[in-house]
């Protein structure tokens, strides 16, 4: 084949599939705020989104808040700043790290599964019998995720902060030799509601990316298990991909000012 | 004439390159029962698919009731989908929701019934095709293929559909079983007073359920007339295919 022709049909593939991300982001976004809205389905989604993401979330902001306290106590080290631990932990992890590593995880845990779910729903046929059931699979099985990956995020998210102070806390307090107290002193002191609040709405961005990644793969999953093995995966690299780069623009928007 | 309960006319759609359905006009009367037969690929999933909306045709018009839906959306298509139960050839149960709950699905989600009545209904939808009240329990994952095409049978009549279609309802069952679904299909049928649309390649099955048979070849349909017709149609293709002989004007493609 002629070099434009191959330039060419990559570009028009590239455009083709964020027309048809664009279409489908269209579809749900119109699905979520019009009714019927399935509040047994949503309430369902979280379950499974949220609260059985909780172990895996706390576990890696446990460790996340860990590791952050000794790497700065070290680094903190060569010129006398060992004492800035507890600030920058905090923030380290309200900021950044907390939705970060909750969105990837939840990237691998939930994007993943929608995809697998939906992606075989599609192959068997489920989805068309949605239609003839008069019921639209667009409202019935993605507005009711993404609404409640939006909704579980920032929770989580708030949880696995905490956890992931405590992590912070714990590593500084029993290996590093701090004063309890006075490490959370300079955590509370330091920390302003906006480092909070501006990690919650990444969060809620990184939900809605998740969910919206796993439907579209899912939704767009041909040619039975290999195409929902393949489907799984595209679902979970580009939502990772998609979650690190809509951190570095909300944070340049929300904080550069 | 009374107004035909489905038109197709001049129905075109193709994927890429490959054109599937050439111009397909096709007349389904009321209450009438009309078998699509043909070969693998020739098109039978996609006129079904096209006439619910599924797939959309590039060309030619689907009418229902005397209705253009070829290109209606959103309430009016889900409207429409009222007068349609569809049992699928894998039965395409959702598995995620116990039996009663598939069968009761149209009536709790389409159109909004309370949950204890829906289940009601289901429970008298599975007595209809032979399933006793415990299947109503257990998840699709726990019956075997005939059980599970029972239950599809269930969920396409329970909203009291005015036009049902069958996709390849026997494919995959043993004969007794098949058989079994065919009466099924035929009494239901009439039972509900609905309208039938099947694709098969089963000709046993075809034979059963249709009053009219019509033959999709090329994407066109080559011939359609009354079941007792079949065995006289005159036409090589139609013999071809109804004797399942391997030498014949119609030759097997390889790729779909």
């Amino acid at each position: 084949m002629n070099i434009f022709a191959r330039i060419g049909y990559a570009v028009m593939t590239v455009l083709a599939q964020l027309g048809r991300l664009a279409l489908f982001t269209g579809k749900a976004l119109a699905a979520i705020v019009s009714p019927p809205i399935y509040f047994r389905l949503i309430l369902t989604q979280m379950m499974r989104i949220g609260y059985f993401s909780l172990p895996v979330v706390g576990l890696t902001a446990f460790f996340m808040g860990g590791v952050l306290a000794l790497q700065i106590y070290l680094g903190g080290n060569r010129f006398g700043a060992e004492a800035i631990v507890p600030q920058v932990v905090v923030l380290g992890i309200t900021r950044e790290l907390g939705p970060v590593i909750a969105g990837l995880m939840i990237a691998g845990r939930v994007a993943a599964a929608i995809a697998a779910e939906i992606g075989t729903m599609k192959v068997t046929e489920q989805i068309d019998a949605l239609t003839t059931l008069a019921t639209n699979p667009i409202k019935y099985l993605v507005a009711p995720r993404i609404v409640a990956a939006v909704i579980s995020m920032p929770i989580l998210t708030l949880i696995g902060d905490s956890i992931g102070v405590l992590g912070g806390y714990i590593v500084s307090v029993y290996s590093l030799d701090f004063n309890g107290s006075a490490y959370l002193k300079n955590t509370a002191d330091f920390l302003h509601s906006d480092d909070v609040t501006s990690g919650l709405i990444k969060a809620a961005v990184f939900g809605f990316i998740v969910a919206l990644m796993g439907c579209y793969n899912g939704f767009h999953s041909k040619g039975g298990a290999q195409g929902v093995g393949n489907a799984t995966t595209y679902a979970v690299v580009s939502s990772s991909i998609l979650i690190l780069a809509a951190d570095y623009v909300l944070t340049a928007l929300l904080f550069h000012k | 004439m009374s107004t035909p309960k489905i038109q197709l006319i001049g129905v075109k759609k193709r994927f890429g390159s490959k054109v599937v359905l050439d111009g397909v006009d096709l007349t389904i009367e009321p209450s009438s029962s009309l078998v699509i037969i043909g070969g693998s690929g020739t098109g039978k999933s996609v006129t079904i698919k096209s006439i619910l909306g599924i797939i959309r045709p590039d060309e030619g018009t689907i009418l229902v009731d005397g209705e253009d839906i070829t290109h209606i959306n959103g309430a009016a298509r889900d409207r429409v989908m009222r007068k349609f139960g569809m049992l699928f050839q894998g039965a395409a149960l959702f598995d995620s929701l116990p039996v009663w709950e598939n069968v009761a699905f149209g009536l709790i989600q389409g159109r909004g019934m309370n949950r204890a009545k829906a289940r009601d209904i289901a429970i008298q939808k599975l007595a209809k095709v032979g399933l006793t009240e415990d299947v109503a329990f257990l998840s699709p994952s726990e019956l075997s293929g005939g059980m599970q095409k029972r239950v599809g049978l269930a969920r396409a009549i329970a909203a009291d559909p005015e036009i049902i279609f069958f996709d390849e309802p026997t494919t995959g069952l043993d004969p007794i079983m098949a058989d079994i679904i065919n009466d099924l299909i035929v009494s239901t049928v009439k039972d509900v007073g609905a309208t039938a649309l099947s694709i098969t390649h089963d000709m046993t099955s075809a034979r059963k359920i249709s009053d009219k048979i019509a033959m999709l070849y090329g994407g066109k349909i080559i011939w359609q007339g009354p079941t007792a017709a079949i065995d006289s149609s005159g036409n090589p293709y139609v013999d071809q295919f109804i004797h399942g002989k391997a030498e014949g004007p119609i030759k097997m493609a390889v790729k779909a």
